[in-house]
């Protein structure tokens, strides 16, 4: 869904390093890194945006056409006005920490803790950044495309039980 | 040497005595982590009445049970959960690896998935299948009721034998595919 033009005009006249696009009939923001945290509140307090539906994070390594290594998605909705905007932010090694959305919508918290268990970006000022499904004493970030499909082979690091040691 | 015996002695081995009296009083421990734990519920249930066989009795403390079956994948983080139950199991235990995740990790040759439970745990019962039918998993109890049957004994001596020490033959000989190099050295 396009989100309001209403939106983007304000808020590329506010921004200057914004990129606007659309995509099937979706509008996507580009934000750089530093500005990511003051967009973003921009949106929720003066455009409404109240419901971060998720934050996820795309691995474009060997990507065809790719510059950057990392792509942080928020996806936003406006639920008074039924408005929905996907807002990217760029990342390279080694500067993949942003600002956490924590303060500005609660659900965040969970999300950023996915992100950083899957794809080891670190959320600046998340009060509780552990890993929220591996193990704390997993080592890798399994979802980085460098990453093999099989592990390094943490699946096999146990003790292996016989019958006499129950 | 005729001895007369009244019509209500029976004459038999402690060992048999024994194995008879546990073979029919299985007692699960349901570990479903998956799909397949679906077909061991539908297997307790009356349709298939796993009571048939003495079995029915699924208890949720592994303080009560003396038969483990493991239905459905088991990741890395569950992977020391289960050791642990098992080794709250009191002797005599068994275990049942049903369906094919259990026994080989299945399609999910992923980093998390644990191509196996075999290479952790001892296991007596493998069953094939994505899940195994109720049939199945009565044929795998049936077939444990009379391997307890053969070779149990009343100290659990066959649980001593050298052979059943060994780590899984597997582990040690067979390569695995994609398997890392981490693996190897942790092993050796
Ligand atoms: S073997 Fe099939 S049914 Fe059983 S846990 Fe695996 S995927 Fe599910």
């Amino acid at each position: 869904m396009l989100t309001r033009p209403a939106v983007i005009t304000a808020l590329t006249q506010q921004f200057a390093g914004l990129t606007v696009s659309e995509f099937r009939g979706d509008t996507r923001l580009v934000a750089p890194r530093e500005q990511a945290f003051a967009v973003l509140e921009q949106l929720k307090f003066a455009h409404g945006f109240d419901l971060l539906v998720d934050v996820t994070c795309v691995d474009y390594l060997n990507a065809r056409e790719a510059t950057d290594r990392f792509g942080l998605v928020y996806l936003l909705a406006n639920t008074v006005e039924n408005d929905r905007l996907t807002v990217r932010v760029f990342l390279n090694e080694p500067e993949l920490t942003v600002p956490s959305m924590v303060p500005l919508w609660e659900g965040a918290n969970w999300l950023e803790r996915e992100v950083y268990d899957m794809f080891g970006i670190t959320f600046a000022g998340h009060p509780d950044l552990r890993r929220i499904l591996l193990p704390d004493e997993f080592a890798a970030y399994p979802l980085r495309k460098d990453y093999p499909l099989r592990g390094r082979g943490e699946r096999h690091n146990f003790p292996v039980l016989r019958r006499d040691q129950a | 040497m005729a001895v007369d015996l009244p019509d209500n002695v029976v004459v038999t081995k402690l060992d048999e005595l024994a194995s008879w009296c546990r073979k029919n009083s299985l007692w699960p421990m349901p570990f479903a982590t998956a799909c397949c734990g679906i077909e061991l519920m539908a297997t307790g249930a009356s349709k298939y009445d796993l009571a048939r066989f003495g079995a029915e009795v699924f208890r949720f403390s592994p303080r009560q049970c003396d038969l483990m079956i493991v239905a459905g994948r088991v990741v890395m983080k569950m992977l020391p959960v289960l050791q642990r139950i098992w080794q709250q199991m009191p002797e005599p235990k068994w275990c049942i690896s049903m369906g094919a995740c259990a026994s080989t990790g299945g399609v999910f040759d992923t980093y998390c998935v644990v191509q196996g439970v075999d290479r952790f745990l001892p296991v007596d019962m493998y069953i094939p299948g994505c899940p195994p039918r109720p049939e199945q998993l009565i044929q795998a109890i049936i077939d444990l009721q009379d391997k307890i049957q053969r070779e149990g004994t009343i100290f659990g001596a066959e649980f001593k034998q050298t052979q059943r020490q060994q780590a899984k033959r597997a582990l040690i000989e067979l390569p695995v595919i994609g398997q890392a190099s981490e693996f190897r050295a942790a092993q050796s």
